[in-house]
């Protein structure tokens, strides 16, 4: 303890008052500088962060940009530079899109059975293994997407093709090895399931004890209960945890290279091989290797695009949870 | 539409602990029960266990028989949540849903029914519901705004007109001034004054002027010793009670020399 009192008046910056309370006991000054230590400390990570969000932008930027002019041999082969980047940036988002209309209502479905449903134990038990889908590495899910996810959903593919091929979605024709658009869709949803169910299930534990009460003592069944106030209470918590999941599909990278076949274009067929786009990261990913002079810089613009997409898509929803926050 | 309750040789569980034990009483039709008693003697727990809001926590549980009109609430067969349709409660804290507007406050109950009310028969109800609660005056003007905006003795009484808009058999009232100031308790006593004639009140209070004010029958709960479970010590007249009861504990908490 001595030692920090005598440290601790030498500390602070000369102009403060630090020199005058040399007397001063020692829990106030250790506390003082334990206060500026740790603002230092804070203030410094804060501003490191957007330092390196900057350094992200400023790279994306520098490297990228002189690749719009790009077409032919350095656009790989396509007229100008968009109509190589459109059709990947089709591909990240549809993939995503299928992810999240699988991942959503499972997730949630899968949280109110931890929050509400189950009884604790087994509750506690199942959320310790939803997590653990989230420890798994993303080229495991890659792996397993293609080697057995995709063979084993060939029949069901067959089926949508020969009952719901009205619809252009389904249209087909269904490759045997099943890498799909569709398939990728369905392994990013198990990868973004996870994140959805662990927030979606912590904000419903937190809903108010006396407002669940107030709905079962007027008569509601569980559900009713759960409409009447866990999803209004919760509603920007799960919009955001919706947001954080898609952040994980549109940057997915691994198991999308692998499920995926590496072709650029725009198709709405989901269960064809052909139908199938790759994405934005995946495509970096297989052609980054092999890349030079303004291919390079192609693949950056690409990486720029998912980028902007990505910060656009999380504004866009802190902006609306936010609107949520003050109607609750 | 008010109902009287018998209640016989009830006990009352939280896993393996014994809360309350061995409760008898008729709770009369068309009048003011209250329940007194120091903290955690039981009668929450028992007013709880009147519509089944008990089981809510997890490992609770009954013994003996809680009979309304001659129904027992506790049969295999008896659903909770329609127990709870007849059944309404208001609690200790003002719980209006802080997503709805005061109008949607006082259907939310009438909305689980499932039938589709009309415009007209909604506005009615809210109408008549408010009336009833002594907030119409205050709120028509705003009803559409949220049910949170309110101070807390007018929150609690749309608690109230909540619960009385299903039109429930029994209301059974939790501390309900406990977190209110003088004079929104004073508002909450004459309401619950009007509603006597129309609906079977047990109210649980910590204040015993507040029992001596409003109640016709008056329950004490009390422990038995530490650790022991809550029992009822008596049940009787309000009158008898804060003037003559028969059990000296009562008296003894009564008069405050309590110990």
């Amino acid at each position: 303890m001595a030692g920090t009192v005598q440290e601790s008046p030498t500390e602070p910056d000369p102009g403060g008052p630090g020199g005058s309370v040399v007397t001063t006991d020692d829990g106030g000054s250790t506390g003082r500088v334990g206060d500026r230590v740790f603002a230092g400390l804070s203030v410094g990570s804060a501003v490191l962060i957007v330092i390196v969000l900057a350094g992200v932008a400023i790279f994306l930027l520098e490297q990228g940009l002189p690749a719009l002019g790009n077409s032919g041999e350095s656009a790989y082969g396509k007229d100008n530079i968009w109509a190589y980047v459109g059709p990947l940036l089709f591909g990240t988002l549809l993939a995503a899109l299928i992810a999240m209309i699988i991942a959503t209502p499972l997730a949630i479905g899968v949280a109110l059975v931890i929050s509400h449903y189950a009884p604790r134990r087994i509750a506690t038990a199942f959320g310790w293994l939803i997590d653990l889908l989230a420890a798994i590495p993303s080229v495991v899910y890659g792996l397993w997407g293609i080697n057995f996810l995709a063979l084993n959903l060939v029949p069901v593919y067959n089926w949508m093709g020969d009952n719901l091929g009205w619809l252009p979605f389904f249209e087909g024709p269904v490759p045997n090895s099943g890498r799909t658009m569709m398939t990728g869709g369905i392994v990013l949803a198990v990868m973004a399931l996870p994140i959805i169910t662990a927030i979606c299930r912590e904000i419903f534990a937190q809903t108010p004890k006396m407002h669940q009460e107030a709905a079962l003592a007027l008569g509601a069944t569980r559900w009713e209960m759960i409409r009447m106030t866990v999803f209004p209470y919760a509603r920007s918590g799960m919009f955001s945890a919706v947001l954080l999941g898609l952040g994980r599909a549109l940057g997915e990278t691994m198991a999308i290279a692998l499920v995926l076949p590496p072709s650029v274009l725009v198709s709405l067929n989901l269960i064809t091989a052909e139908g199938a786009s790759s994405t934005i990261a995946a495509n970096i990913a297989n052609n980054f290797g092999n890349a030079s002079g303004s291919k390079v810089d192609t693949l950056i613009f690409s990486g720029l695009v998912l980028f902007v997409i990505t910060f656009a898509v999380n504004f866009l929803g802190r902006a609306i949870a936010a609107r949520g926050q003050v109607k609750g | 539409m008010a109902k009287s309750i018998d209640v016989s040789d009830l006990n009352i569980y939280y896993g393996d602990f014994l809360a309350v034990e061995g409760v008898n009483m008729t709770i009369r039709a068309r009048s003011v029960t209250a329940f007194i008693g120091p903290s955690g003697c039981g009668k929450s727990t028992f007013l709880r266990s009147l519509n089944r809001m008990h089981e809510v926590i997890p490992g609770a549980r009954v013994e003996g028989k809680v009979m309304v009109d001659g129904q027992s609430l506790y049969d295999p067969g008896v659903d909770p949540v329609s127990v709870r349709r007849q059944i309404g409660m208001v609690f200790q804290r003002p719980n209006p849903f802080p997503t709805m507007s005061i109008y949607d406050n006082v259907l939310a109950g009438k909305r689980l029914n499932a039938k589709r009310l009309g415009k007209k028969a909604s506005d009615e109800l809210v109408e008549k519901s408010l009336r009833g609660a002594n907030l119409w005056t205050e709120v028509k003007d705003r009803l559409n705004k949220p049910g949170m905006g309110l101070s807390g003795g007018q929150q609690q009484r749309l608690c109230i007109a909540r619960a009385i808009a299903v039109e429930p058999q029994v209301l059974l009232m939790d501390e309900p001034c406990s977190a209110l100031d003088p004079i929104s308790t004073s508002a909450i006593e004459d309401l619950i004054h009007e509603l006597k004639s129309d609906y079977t009140i047990v109210i649980v209070t910590h204040n015993m002027q507040q029992a001596a004010r409003v109640s016709d029958e008056t329950g004490f709960f009390n422990l038995k010793a530490t650790g022991e479970p809550g029992h009822l010590v008596e049940f009787n007249p309000t009158k008898k009670m804060f003037s003559n009861p028969d059990e000296e504990s009562t008296e003894a908490y009564i008069s405050g020399r309590f110990g």
